[in-house]
């Protein structure tokens, strides 16, 4: 499968003639040998045409077979003096040969290849595959492997489509052959292999302005394929163009586009080379001690209301450590901003989008929690650790089914004597009504809920004042527990010593989830 | 004033700012009450001075079924959006009170918004009215639209307007 039949002649005569590249036309032939599309472009040129000349010698032929110098030392020959040929004219150089005096040599002498608009010409040069690993060093990643993303104008698909007696399924697509030949490359250039699961991306989008509107007869054709959706710049995706041209009529096609396709002027722009990291997740607990501290930044109309949150102080020495691009906290529930969080404190986790930086040593994360914990006294943190993202599913768990212990300062309205509230002490797995605090109806739909109050133990403070140990189920209000809501949480605090009470101040003393795991000191 | 208004040292008031609307309708001491939570709910209640809290007054009867057609106990809202609220104007009628001297009187939105819920608990219990006009006595709850929810509150007096209306009031029947 890997070389050239007498059945192929008619197409590469064809094809070289109207000015297609040799790999686009070892790609109509299906020609399935990776080794074979990474030889220089110029050799294979001619052993394209050396194939043409053999005329009638031979079935199978095989020039392609026996010319299979050591690839690369090949490679490296050409692109210096490729090199010199681009920075001139920033075409793709002629190919010096000195027996293509005859006129079917020169014709076919095309400079941008009509079919691939010169990603399987110029952007397979070391010159490419240097500027691609330039952007991906300067980037300063880590990363063990590479997995290469190609987006290609749609246009290219329409210009694929030869209309040329081949046998479809087998032609090798261009994004294929592309990779085949690039991925040897980038590999050696980066020191690492190429990894199609790896979680380090390298994608280069390339564009090619002069026929953009080559699609634009098909959205006639086939209007439906076309339709207008937030969030797309145009309705001529890859997608949707590859969809209409399986739809339209063969002789339609004809109708609207010249094949093979006319020889265009300038090449592909490549025009966004980019690098993504896969995410990483760092867990651990944290207490907050504030009173004034939100978990989450504070922001109504566009206005903030406290200068920081729980989130912002931890997370801003992580980005700065994994270098990403931004953060998703999310945490086993949420305290009020004028609750803290005491005892062994909060688990929550944190994504790290597009991280340079990966890799810390359980010492590193210990100076990374200690220089968190440094920052700031409104909060600490301990178990800082990093995580997998399905770990992270072991926290959320938690935040419906367990417990949780609260301590609340409380007041009422008329004086209590130490007997008036030791029966709260008896009380064992209280049963409330709580329909939807008025404080978060505006967020929530109204309902009612049945919530448990397993255990509570009280501490007399003074006549108006006395102290509440909670143990309750999680998804328990407190706050409402103690004032009422308005009569909306039955029994109530108020309700069961027959006094108006409030809360005065409110701290979780335990989350009991036990993840992530407890790290020693 | 009347008991109700005893202040409550954190609690509601900490995060509901009061507003009222006095002689409503042109009916002279029906003051209601709009306690404003900071996230644009309303809860309607009756201000200090409305009759109904005067010493002496019995409540006989509270009736949510405003008309033939409409009974605000057939409020559904559901969802986070609270599809299904009946929509209150600012003059729409909640509620009808009669007293046992043989009086009548009209409980008023006061705000335009959607009604969330009325409050079912006073109509088994009509006495929560008078001893917690303010807090378990509440008449209902409302939620103006996004828009609104500072303009719903221009036409209506602050704490301070209105503890000057009542002072009128007082200099004036003496």
């Amino acid at each position: 499968m890997s070389s050239l039949t007498e059945k192929d002649r008619p197409i590469v005569q064809l094809l070289l003639n109207t000015g297609t590249c040799p790999r686009c036309i070892l790609r109509f032939c299906s020609v399935g040998s990776q080794m074979l599309y990474r030889h220089p472009h110029q050799n294979l040129m001619k052993d394209l045409k050396e194939f043409l000349k053999n005329n009638q010698e031979k079935e199978d032929t095989v020039c392609l077979d026996v010319v299979d110098p050591p690839c690369k030392r090949i490679r490296l020959e050409y692109s210096e003096e490729g090199a010199d040929d681009l920075s001139h004219n920033g075409a793709i150089p002629q190919i010096p040969s000195a027996d293509d005096g005859n006129a079917a040599m020169e014709s076919s002498a095309v400079k941008v290849c009509n079919v691939c608009l010169g990603i399987l010409q110029e952007f397979c040069e070391a010159d490419f595959v240097k500027k691609v690993c330039q952007k991906v060093n300067s980037a300063d990643y880590q990363f063990t492997s590479f997995v290469f993303s190609v987006s290609l104008p749609p246009q290219l698909s329409v210009r694929e489509n030869l209309g040329l007696p081949l046998a479809k399924d087998d032609i090798v697509q261009l994004k294929e052959a592309y990779k085949w030949i690039i991925h040897p490359q980038l590999s050696e250039e980066l020191g690492v292999p190429a990894d199609g699961k790896s979680l380090f991306e390298i994608s280069v989008i390339f564009a090619h302005p002069e026929t953009d509107e080559e699609c634009h007869f098909l959205a006639t054709a086939c209007p439906d394929c076309f339709k207008p959706a937030k969030n797309k710049q145009s309705v001529f995706t890859r997608m949707a163009v590859i969809k209409a041209l399986e739809k339209i009529k063969e002789e339609d096609f004809l109708k609207h586009f010249p094949c093979p396709p006319s020889s265009p002027k300038t090449l592909c722009d490549a025009l966004e080379i980019q690098c993504n990291n896969g995410a990483v997740f760092v867990a651990g607990r944290y207490n907050k001690y504030s009173r004034n501290l939100p978990q989450t930044p504070w922001i109504i109309d566009g206005e903030r209301k406290l200068e920081s949150s729980v989130e912002e102080l931890i997370s801003e020495h992580l980005m700065a450590e994994f270098k990403a691009d931004s953060f998703n906290f999310s945490s086993s529930g949420r305290e009020d901003v004028d609750v803290r969080t005491l005892g062994n404190g909060r688990p929550f986790a944190i994504e790290l989008v597009n991280p340079r930086r990966i890799r810390f040593t359980a010492e590193e994360m210990k100076r990374l929690q200690q220089a968190i914990n440094d920052s700031s006294d409104k909060i600490q943190v301990r178990d800082l650790q990093l995580v997998t993202r399905e770990a992270i599913g072991r926290m959320k768990e938690g935040e419906e089914e367990k417990t949780k212990t609260y301590s609340a300062l409380i007041w009422t309205d008329k004086a209590i004597e130490r007997e008036d509230i030791a029966f709260l002490d008896e009380i064992k797995e209280l049963k409330l009504d709580q329909k939807t605090p008025l404080r978060v109806l505006h967020r929530r739909p109204l309902a009612v809920r049945c919530r448990v109050i397993h255990t509570m133990k009280s501490e007399y403070i003074d006549e108006h004042h006395f102290r509440l140990q909670l143990k309750t189920q999680a998804g328990t209000y407190i706050k409402e527990f103690v004032h009422g809501d308005f009569g909306r949480t039955k029994p109530n605090i108020g309700s069961l010593l027959n006094r108006t009470a409030d809360i005065l101040e409110l701290d979780v003393e335990s989350v009991d989830v036990d993840w992530p795991p407890t790290l020693a000191d | 004033m009347a008991e109700g208004a005893v202040a409550v040292p954190g609690g509601a008031e900490r995060y509901f700012t009061r507003w009222y609307k006095p002689d409503v309708k042109g009916r002279p001491c029906e003051d209601f009450c709009v306690l404003q939570h900071s996230n644009r709910i309303c809860v309607i209640t009756l201000a200090e001075a409305h009759p109904l809290l005067q010493s002496g007054k019995t409540i006989k009867n509270i009736n949510y079924q405003i008309s033939a057609n409409c009974s605000r106990l057939q409020n559904k809202v559901s969802g986070k959006s609270k599809r299904g609220a009946q929509f209150l104007t600012e003059l729409a009628p909640l509620c009808r009170i009669s007293s046992s001297d043989g009086e009548e009187y009209t409980i008023y939105s006061c705000i335009r918004g959607r009604l969330i819920e009325v409050n079912e608990n006073i109509l088994s219990n009509p006495t929560l009215l008078q001893e917690k006009p303010s807090t378990e006595g509440y008449i209902a709850v409302v939620l103006p639209k996004f828009e609104e929810s500072k303009s719903i509150t221009q036409g209506l007096l602050t704490q301070k307007e209105y503890e000057e209306v009542l002072l009128k009031r007082r200099n004036s029947a003496a």
